[in-house]
């Protein structure tokens, strides 16, 4: 059997581990003595389950999508993260953490977002909580996703604007960093994707993992067999993509497919398909793929989402692609809009424009009448209507 | 014998300072220029920052440097083409710091080889982790001679500063309040007592304090405590200004003040 997951040293073959400046140790340190054991006490489990089942809304429905179905030649059904509570997987990680945040003894809570979706999921939960709640995000993404700048807000949580660098996700990313450099003891940092120094990755990836175990359930029910052909999703960090992955990873049979940004295509300049254009190297404390210069400078990507315009990708990601048990694929703006416009037409649902790319591949496969495909629907696309409104001139 | 060693070794009781600049900021060309206007204003070894498009342990001072100098076309590549004139003109310790990702880049063995030829004595990598340095690149640095300076903070626990202690050779790098680069140290009973704690540690290495050394006051603080002391952020905000050379004799003189040299 192959292992897919993390070592105890904290990586995922070459990726992985904590390359963190010494002010953050003591915080990492204490993550990583302490995440296996307060997430497996069943008083963590029993209230985990508990809050994605009556504020999330779990199970979240797998839907056979018929229409669709029928226009691609397969069984096409919809992991609807779209349903949860705020509207996209985030808030799966977000529960988690700060269950974890207070087992931790923390009171102050950080996060960075970029399209703003993890920084309204991780508001949420504080204000669920009481938790006092700061939220750095690019100066340009403030501009750029005024909802849910305004949701935010209105959950009591501070935005600060990530006013160096780029002003995008990466530097809101930077920012938390030094805010947790400089509030070391009564602050946990939740971090929104499956990045970041060991145990994040594993740490996030275990709390999304829920959307494969349902998934597994779920298609039993109603396929009588519990892996599917093909499973589906799309990369930003990667945290949907590994919530979908996690339970079929050693299911050697289920094809993986994971759809990166190419934003105006994978060699126009404007693109965030990490896995074709980056090189190994260290991101955010770990060591990863990651866009960057020959002099090791990191590359601002660009795509139409906001949630996929990372220029690396998790660890665990890298280390699948590299040996080859998921694959990478790459779709564009155009591609991912179509796809969402299609959505919307066959089955009066408007997916998120990062839920579209990995809707968008479906197009390029060709599948036997009787294969069963999993695509997780990542998010809704309330937030993004005034794009789609302006792409299509409705 | 390596430069930084020599330096503690013949101190006596000279308390020692040291200047961070960033490459390439505010201008391109002004490493080695910069270099020599501070070893003859009395400064006792330099570090010379490599610029990183996130710089997460710096404050804002330092990370518009680095944007600086990376717009001014700066890359490892270029200051290691820049310092091959280093030891026609300087004779005091240069070490360079930086991130770990351009040094992955560039490549760690071809890093310490450019370091050791251009003459440069250590680096700092904050971001380098102890496990990583100690599995994979600990006989690299010590073919080449460079030393690798550990940083060590407030909540450092002691088994950890010894570990660190065992693997430095140069000095340790006491970082003096948990923070990033650019906050004006606040001299607090807390501080104090972290200097005193690890003063009483007796180490093998000599301790250096940086981060929020900005004026005379803060510097004489340190040297209580410590064999040296780190001046980066209040000097690259001097380097703003636009007579920036006639004003560092004056300023390394401020810094020093009545310190005895
Ligand atoms: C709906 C949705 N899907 C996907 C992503 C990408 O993140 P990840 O790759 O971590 O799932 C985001 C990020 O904001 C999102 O909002």
């Amino acid at each position: 059997m192959n292992n897919y997951q993390v070592n105890e040293k904290g990586y995922y073959g070459d990726f992985g581990g904590a390359y963190i400046p010494e002010m953050m140790y003591p915080n990492i340190e204490e993550l990583r003595l302490r995440y296996l054991e307060i997430i497996n006490e069943n008083s963590f489990k029993k209230e985990f389950e508990q809050l994605l089942k009556d504020y999330v809304g779990r199970p979240s429905p797998l839907y056979l999508a018929k229409r669709l179905s029928d226009k691609y030649g397969a069984n096409i059904f919809l992991k609807r993260e779209d349903l949860n509570h705020t509207g996209a997987h985030k808030i799966n990680n977000t529960i988690g953490q700060i269950l974890l945040a207070k087992r931790l003894g923390k009171r102050r809570i950080i996060a960075e977002t970029g399209a703003g979706q993890h920084g309204v999921a991780t508001a949420t939960v504080c204000a669920l909580m009481g938790m006092e709640c700061v939220v750095y995000m690019g100066e340009i993404d403030i501009e750029r996703q005024a909802p849910n700048v305004a949701r935010m807000k209105m959950m009591g949580a501070e935005v600060r604007p990530a006013r160096s660098g780029s002003k995008t996700l990466k530097d809101a990313t930077n920012e938390a960093m030094r805010d947790w450099i400089n509030n070391p003891v009564d602050t946990h940092y939740i971090i929104g994707s499956v990045v970041g120094p060991h145990p994040y990755p594993d740490m996030v990836a275990r709390f999304q993992s829920v959307i494969s175990a349902e998934t597994r359930k779920q298609l039993l029910e109603k396929t009588g067999k519990e892996t599917p052909d093909y499973a589906l999703a799309c990369v930003g960090g990667g945290s949907n993509a590994i919530g979908m992955f996690y339970h079929f990873l050693e299911d050697e049979n289920v094809q993986l497919i994971a759809a990166e940004a190419a934003g105006k295509g994978v060699d126009s300049g404007h693109s965030a398909a990490t896995s074709v254009l980056g090189k190994e190297g260290v991101l955010h404390g770990s060591r990863t793929i990651l866009m960057q210069t020959d002099d090791g400078q990191v590359i601002e990507p660009y795509s139409i989402s906001a949630g996929l315009d990372y220029p690396g990708i998790g660890p665990q990601h890298a280390f699948l692609h590299k040996i080859g048990r998921t694959k990478y694929v790459s779709i564009t703006d155009e591609e991912a809009m179509q796809a969402g416009l299609l959505l919307t037409r066959l089955e009066g649902i408007i997916p998120a424009i990062e839920s579209a790319h990995a809707l968008a591949q479906l197009e390029k496969m060709s599948f036997a009448r009787e294969d069963v495909v999993v695509v997780c629907l990542s998010g809704r696309g309330d937030k993004d209507l005034d794009n789609y409104m302006k792409y299509f001139n409705f | 014998m390596n430069r930084i060693k020599q330096l503690f070794e013949n101190r006596n009781n000279r308390k020692l300072l040291s200047i961070y600049f960033t490459a390439g900021y505010p201008h391109l060309d002004d490493t080695l220029q910069l270099a020599k206007i501070l070893e003859d204003s009395g400064v006792d070894f330099l570090e010379i920052g490599f610029p990183y498009s996130d710089p997460v342990a710096d404050g804002p001072i330092i990370q518009y440097s680095s944007e600086e100098a990376l717009k001014n076309g700066m890359s490892l590549a270029y200051l290691f083409s820049q310092l091959k004139e280093l030891r026609k003109h300087i004779k005091i310790p240069v070490l360079l710091m930086g991130y770990v990702n351009p040094m992955l880049q560039y490549g760690v063995e071809h890093f310490c080889q450019s370091c050791a030829e251009v003459g440069v004595d250590g680096i700092i990598v904050p971001d380098m982790p102890m496990y990583e340095y100690e599995e994979l690149y600990q006989e690299t640095f010590k073919k080449y001679g460079i030393s690798n300076i550990f940083l060590i903070t407030p909540q450092t626990a002691v088994e950890r500063i010894r570990k660190i202690d065992d693997l430095s050779t140069g000095f340790i790098y006491m970082v003096s309040s948990y923070a990033t680069t650019g906050k004006n140290l606040t001299v607090s009973e807390e501080t104090t007592a972290y200097f005193k704690r690890t003063k009483g540690l007796n180490l093998k290495n000599p301790l250096v304090v940086g981060f929020g050394i900005a004026d005379h006051a803060s510097f004489e603080h340190a040297l209580q405590y410590a064999d040296a002391a780190i001046v980066g952020s209040a000097f690259v905000r001097l380097l703003s200004q636009s007579d920036y050379l006639q004003q560092i004799p004056s300023f390394i003189e401020g810094i020093k003040g009545d310190v005895v040299v």
